[in-house]
């Protein structure tokens, strides 16, 4: 086919038109996300760190959540399982700290677990579905599918999850009696206490900070209520979410 | 015409024969033919999610079912075709808050068909878990 110059430009012009007008399009894409009552719902938590700072040392939380659970508590660190836990700002945030950050942010501990992302990659790479996204946005895992092969694991940006590399059940001091453990040789990590919200329950999370006298410091609700306490969290106070930039979309809020 | 080693194959035959029907007659013998284990049930309840028949038969599939529905699709509640009650879909927090002893339960009849159901490397039995095999 013999084109010549004439169509030659005007194939480019379209062409860059067309771009133009795509780049146009997604730069004003981003919009602020309302509650839709309609959807059914979608769980996220809200943890205000200026509030969590001042009780320095307080475990309320990570104990409730690893005593329901049966998380064993093994002294080597390689062999470890967390659900949730205490991360230096610096490493929880490593996009959004710079060397000037204000002292009492930078120095401060944060509580990390699964982000239960909107796009979560550990779903993308598992092999089997033993782990997957349910309908209210809660990232759960089949431990009856779960293969061991790890790649969550390297997949998680958050390092939210835990491989049992040993039989994990000599080191829980009190085992829970309605749920389950784990076994050698599958991952686990934070389920957003699936098995109490089913029952109208909080997570154990937060109903233990709660009782520990904190108000305010873990928010927990549905994101498309718009009266729900962390809907109210969003509206007025600025949060920041870990490592935005890799698009995963947390669900875990931070009010720094 | 029978050959000169028709006594030996014969021999041979019966040996093998024995052999091979060992575990029925030795059992027999020991006057254990007829011989069921013996479950041990809830004092305090006699019904079950569904007919003894069933349950006897299909329990392993019902727990399957059970382990599927509440963990991929999120529904707990199992509404029982007998019609009695709706029941909770779990293991540790319905089956064995009945049967209080998987010991003289579950294990006396796996024991004896011989199986080995995966389920208590994770799940929790009454009165709290035995140590895996590390």
């Amino acid at each position: 086919m013999d084109k010549g110059r004439r169509d030659f430009l005007k194939i480019s012009g379209t062409s860059l038109l067309g771009l133009g007008l795509g780049g146009t399009a997604a730069a004003t894409g981003l919009h602020r996300a309302e509650p839709d009552p309609d959807a059914g719902p979608r769980w996220a938590m809200v943890v205000d760190t200026r509030k969590c700072r001042e009780k320095h040392g307080c475990t309320a939380c990570i104990d409730a959540c690893h005593e329901i659970h049966n998380v064993p508590d093994i002294p080597d660190e390689n062999h470890e399982i967390k659900w949730i836990w205490k991360e230096d700002y610096p490493n929880a945030f490593p996009t959004q700290v710079h060397a000037h950050t204000e002292e009492s942010v930078f120095e401060q501990s944060v509580l990390v677990m699964c982000n239960h992302c909107e796009r979560p990659p550990c779903v993308r790479v598992c092999p089997t579905q033993a782990t997957f996204k349910g309908d209210d946005g809660i990232v759960v895992m089949d431990m009856h599918r779960c293969i061991g092969c790890r790649y969550c694991v390297a997949a998680c940006p958050y390092g939210s999850r835990s491989f049992n590399w040993r039989d994990p059940r000599p080191y829980i001091d009190d085992v829970n009696g309605d749920y389950p453990t784990r076994t050698k040789g599958v991952v686990e990590k934070c389920n957003f206490c699936k098995e109490l919200l089913a029952k109208g329950k909080l997570p154990a999370c937060v109903e233990a900070c709660a009782a520990a006298g904190n108000e305010g410091v873990l928010m927990f609700g549905d994101l498309n209520d718009p009266d729900s306490v962390v809907s109210e969290a969003l509206r007025t106070a600025n949060t920041i979410r870990r490592k935005p930039a890799l698009g995963t979309a947390p669900h875990i809020f931070y009010i720094v | 015409m029978p050959s000169r080693d028709t006594g030996r194959i014969i021999l041979g035959l019966v040996v093998f024969l024995a052999l091979v029907s060992f575990p029925i007659w030795y059992t027999a013998s020991q006057g254990r033919s007829g011989e069921r284990p013996e479950l041990v049930y809830p004092e305090d309840e006699t019904r079950c999610v569904e007919s003894a028949a069933y349950m006897k038969s299909w329990h392993m599939d019902l727990l399957n079912e059970w382990r599927d529905t509440v963990v991929r699709e999120g529904e707990r509640t199992y509404v029982s075709d007998l019609g009695h009650c709706d029941f909770d879909m779990s293991l540790q927090n319905t089956c064995m808050k009945c049967h209080l002893n998987k010991d003289t339960f579950c294990d006396r009849c796996h024991n004896y068909v011989g199986v080995e159901p995966k389920c208590w490397e994770c799940h929790v039995e009454p009165g709290g878990a035995s140590h895996g095999q590390g």
